[in-house]
């Protein structure tokens, strides 16, 4: 049927064809991913002139205040002289009760605000020990942003090299690389990551080296199947009877063949590589407290969600998901834009 | 030149005024734009044409298996033994498919299904349209595939289609065709994918089975030289209408619609030594955009001026032989 | 088929292989053993003593030979934190972790490839929308987060759900979900574009030809071509389990091998650590064999290559 249909639908168009043509290419551009993913950069690049207060420090007065437009929630309890675990959702302490109240009295019902209500000083609201979450939100994409270009560039560059290598020489090394590629896949590297950062200790290089082990191969299969085909193109056989040097060959004329396939490899993994990081940081095992990171703030809030208090895990989550979403989205449209042989990509 | 086949007066296919069109983001693309004609027991009709002149449309809206959407049959009757299939329902058409009018496939690499095995996918067709114990449908099958001269049928049956050559799996694809002896067998360029020697064997295959079973064939295919060894009557189409419509004596010895003189000058010929083939200038007209009048007019070597203006009428060149252009008032 | 099943388990039986000796190194460059079985008031005799006994006088390639053949008969010497033998603790928690794999692959399936199929069939109505929102969902939302987020939902809110644990047979409902819902996704993804492709090749207008309603078409004939892809895809998902699994039994306190090895990590337990990431490949392993084997059965180009 395609074969067919090719010749009445690649019609040349006329000049109001190719007006509608435009204005739908304007349409399908990636406005969204491309404006969330620019605020999420200059998040991370200008967090300390944006974020209204300090993300590591906080009052403790201040803490589990929700966000800046919930209302607070009051309850009645029972006045108790003393307080056992399981009694806390319903009853309160003297002591307290007559903070609210002077008047209490043992047996007496008080209504007593048990979530405070939001204040405009923190929008988000602040965490278990007062510190803002909107701040901490903020410079939590300073470290997404540094932990994914440090590893994208180290990662990637080892992966590209690999990759041209495999598909360059092919023969052992490549059988090799490839039988590493498969088995990295069937390695639980989470684990080992964790082993890793926790054997070695937390620090921000370290979980970068440990993310590059993640990212590699997915580079590396991808250069390989483009060498594979480049390597047979008459310019390439041309440049090797004129004489260039293997290294000469393969970076100027097979590597910049690959690069749109590069791309929107690098866009997608972007989005892994983040997931991994927060991942790590949820574990326990990523950057170190009290540095604020997106995965670690989720995991503060865990404990907390039991009380009603959301804020915590809600906002850092939003924010990887918003970002991740927005990498997904922009990385289908360059790998459909670039190159849409990789349709199969995931 | 054209093999003379015996050939009845009864029509078992008429088709009128059919027109497809196609709605793409270009606007309305008329792929077929009103043609008509009909088919006789066992004769074989051939559809010429350049790619994109919408002769696959054509092909695909007698089956009906137009992709709905874009695709729409807009209007005309396809009358195949009695009943218009324009207007029969999805399950009725279905019906008929294989049944009385079957295909047969342009690539036979691509279009049989590499998980089942050939032997399922001949026994589908039949299980399909005759109620038959599973013993007889296998019979049939086997029966089927030995007609098509598939050698050692009983043992191949298990075999899938990766592990045969090109030209058995059109063997097999046109066993599929005729395994419940349609009335109508449309052969979509049904050879352009095999080399010379066996695109011989598989054309005379047809023609065998054809004289076996009085088939009545439509060739949809853009060589002459299968028309010429092929057919007995041809329509040449252009731009989704027939230009020119006659018997294949006709159409060789007294072409009369400039388009079908320049396709046949087109043609390499054995016994004339040219400098350079000969080869249409220009490009066939947007289908979403079609011209007011004659759409050849902008390449037509003896264009006029009422040609700009308005479709030719069909005029009747001899008995059965008959052609769109002004220049034949 | 013989030849591509025996090719895949030799990769099968290399990846343990390799995945036992990077654990083996890691246990080394992390230090002596000896420091975590022995504790300030050892002496110099009970060092070495313990030293003979794990064979650490020996050279590397020699313990890594012992480490070998302790494993190949299951054992991985004692837990640390539990006081008795790695494998006792790893087969109390293997089964919480079997199940909830299962149920969230079964959950998986049953949501993605229905929606894959239906996406690609009804492509560009509401319910191809549908699917590629919930497709998006699972490939960027971080599972932890997500589990949170429904348990705060179901639990919490709701109080529909237990919030975390393994008591009830509800239990395993959030848990299974949040785990299945990044495969139900990548299924979904991966269904709908290999039906897509599938649906427009020229066999199923071949099948159509032939007079197949556009049911059998669809269940029988691009069905079988349309798994191909996912099952092609399988290995990686697999191992995204492993990587879930973790994840999700912290957040629900899901007693299984995804939390012992959180917990055996945090307490420095290394041999029982050892025991669990050598349970996990050889799980991954023996799926993703099955599913070669799968995978053979439904393409014949494998089985007859």
């Amino acid at each position: 049927m395609a074969a067919d249909l090719s010749g009445i639908l690649v019609a040349p168009p006329t000049r109001r064809d190719k007006a509608a043509g435009i204005y739908r290419k304007l349409k399908r551009w990636p406005l969204v991913p491309v404006f969330l993913l620019s605020l999420v950069v200059i998040a991370g690049v200008f967090a300390p002139w944006l974020a209204p207060h300090d993300p590591e420090k906080g009052e403790l007065r201040d803490r589990n205040i929700p966000p800046a437009w919930s209302g607070g929630v009051k309850a009645t309890k029972t006045v108790v002289a003393q307080l056992s675990i399981n009694e806390r959702g319903t009853s309160v302490t003297l002591r307290d009760a007559q903070a609210i109240n002077p008047d209490a009295q043992i047996g007496d019902e008080i209504e007593i605000s048990v979530q405070p209500e939001g204040s405009t000083k923190f929008l988000l609201g602040t965490d278990q020990l007062g510190r803002d979450v909107l701040s901490r939100v903020i410079y939590g994409a300073r470290i997404s942003l540094i932990v994914s270009i440090v590893t994208l560039g180290v990662g990637g560059s080892i992966g590209v090299a690999m990759g041209l290598a495999a598909g360059w020489y092919g023969g052992f090394i490549d059988e090799f690389l490839m039988r590493l590629v498969d088995i990295k896949l069937a390695i639980p590297l989470i684990l080992i990551a964790l082993v890793l950062v926790i054997t070695l200790g937390q620090s921000l290089w370290i979980i970068v080296t440990v993310l590059c082990l993640f990212i590699w191969p997915r580079f590396a299969r991808q250069v390989r199947g483009e060498v594979l085909q480049l390597k047979h193109m008459d310019y390439v056989s041309l440049a090797k009877v004129s004489g260039a040097s293997t290294v000469r060959i393969l970076f100027i004329h097979i590597f910049p063949g690959t690069i749109n396939t590069l791309i929107v490899v690098a866009t997608l993994q972007v989005g892994i590589v983040i997931l991994l990081e927060s991942t790590l940081s949820f574990l326990g095992a990523g950057v170190p407290p009290p540095t604020p990171a997106w995965g670690s703030m989720v995991s503060d809030g865990r404990d907390k969600l039991a009380g009603g208090v959301w804020w915590i895990s809600t906002f850092p989550g939003l924010a990887i998901m918003i970002t991740v979403v927005s990498l997904n989205l922009f990385g289908d449209w360059l790998r459909d834009t670039l190159d849409p042989r990789l349709r199969q990509l995931e | 030149m054209a093999t003379v086949t015996r050939v009845n007066t009864e029509t078992v296919l008429e088709v009128k005024d059919l027109r497809t069109y196609f709605r793409t983001r270009w606007g309305t693309v008329k792929a077929v734009d009103g043609i008509s004609f009909d088919l006789r027991k066992g004769e074989t009709l051939g559809i010429v044409g350049e790619s994109g002149c919408g002769k696959s449309v054509t092909m695909l809206s007698l089956m009906r298996l137009i992709p709905i959407p874009p695709g729409r049959i807009v209007s005309g009757e396809i009358i195949l033994d009695g009943d218009d299939l324009v207007q029969l329902s999805e399950d009725e058409m279905a019906q008929m498919r294989g049944k009385k009018i079957a295909l047969i496939i342009q690539d036979p690499m691509t279009s049989l299904n590499p998980v089942f095995s050939i032997g399922d996918q001949v026994e589908e067709a039949i299980k399909i349209h005759q109620d038959l114990p599973k013993r007889s449908i296998a019979e049939a099958a086997l029966q089927v595939l030995r007609k098509v001269n598939i050698p050692a049928a009983e043992s191949r049956v298990k075999d899938y289609p990766h592990q045969m050559s090109g030209g058995m799996r059109q063997r097999v694809v046109g066993a599929i065709g005729i395994s419940c002896q349609p009335q109508v067998l449309i052969a979509d360029e049904p050879t352009t994918s095999l080399d010379v020697t066996i695109q011989a064997q598989y054309l005379k295959l047809l023609k065998d089975l054809q004289k076996d079973s009085d088939l009545s064939l439509i060739f949809i295919t853009h060589d002459f030289g299968i028309v010429a060894k092929m057919c007995d009557r041809v329509a040449v189409m252009y731009a989704g209408r027939i230009v020119e419509h006659g018997s294949v004596r006709d159409i060789f010895n007294n072409p009369s619609h400039p388009y079908t003189e320049a396709l046949l000058a087109s043609v390499p010929k054995m016994d004339r030594d040219v400098e350079r083939l000969y080869s249409i200038e220009g490009q066939p007209p947007p289908l979403h955009n079609l011209p007011v009048g004659c759409s050849f007019a902008d390449r037509c070597p003896s264009v006029m001026d009422k040609c700009r203006e308005q479709y030719p009428e069909t005029t009747t060149v001899s008995e059965g032989h008959s052609a769109n252009c002004w220049k034949l008032e | 088929m013989q030849k591509y099943l025996v090719r895949r388990f030799l990769l099968a039986f290399v990846t343990l292989l390799s995945v036992s000796l990077i654990i083996f190194i890691m246990s080394r460059v992390s230090g002596d053993p000896r420091h975590i079985y022995l504790d300030d008031y050892s002496t110099q005799e009970d060092w070495d003593r313990m030293g003979a006994v794990l064979g650490l006088d020996k050279p590397y390639y020699q313990q890594y030979g012992i480490f070998l053949k302790g494993a190949v008969r299951g054992d991985f010497g004692e837990s640390v934190r539990e006081a008795r033998p790695v494998t006792d603790v790893v087969i109390e928690r293997a089964p919480a972790t079997l199940l909830l794999g299962t149920v969230a692959f079964t959950f998986s399936l049953l949501i993605g490839v229905p929606l894959g199929i239906l996406s690609a069939v009804k492509r560009g109505t509401l319910i191809d929308s549908f699917g590629k929102f919930i497709a998006l969902i699972g490939q960027s939302a971080p599972p932890f987060w997500l589990g949170i987020m429904l348990m705060f939902f179901f639990a919490v809110k709701l109080g529909v759900l237990p919030p975390y644990g393994k008591q009830d047979w509800n239990s395993i409902i959030l848990p299974a979900v949040t785990l299945g819902w990044y495969y139900a996704a990548a299924n979904l993804r991966l269904v709908r574009s290999a039906m897509l492709d599938v649906l427009d090749s020229e066999y199923i207008k071949l099948a159509r030809a032939k007079g197949v309603n556009s049911r059998t078409i669809i269940l029988k004939h691009a069905f079988r071509n349309a798994l191909i892809p996912p099952l092609t895809f399988a290995g990686v998902t697999l191992g995204a389990l492993v990587t879930g699994s973790l994840v999700v039994e912290t957040v629900f306190a899901w007693p299984g091998l995804g939390r012992l090895a959180i917990e055996a990590l945090f307490a420095f337990d290394y041999p029982l650590l050892q025991g669990v990431v050598i349970t996990f490949t050889l799980l991954y392993v023996t799926a993703a064999f099955v599913v070669d084997v799968l995978y053979a059965y439904v393409d014949p180009r494998i089985r007859y290559a």
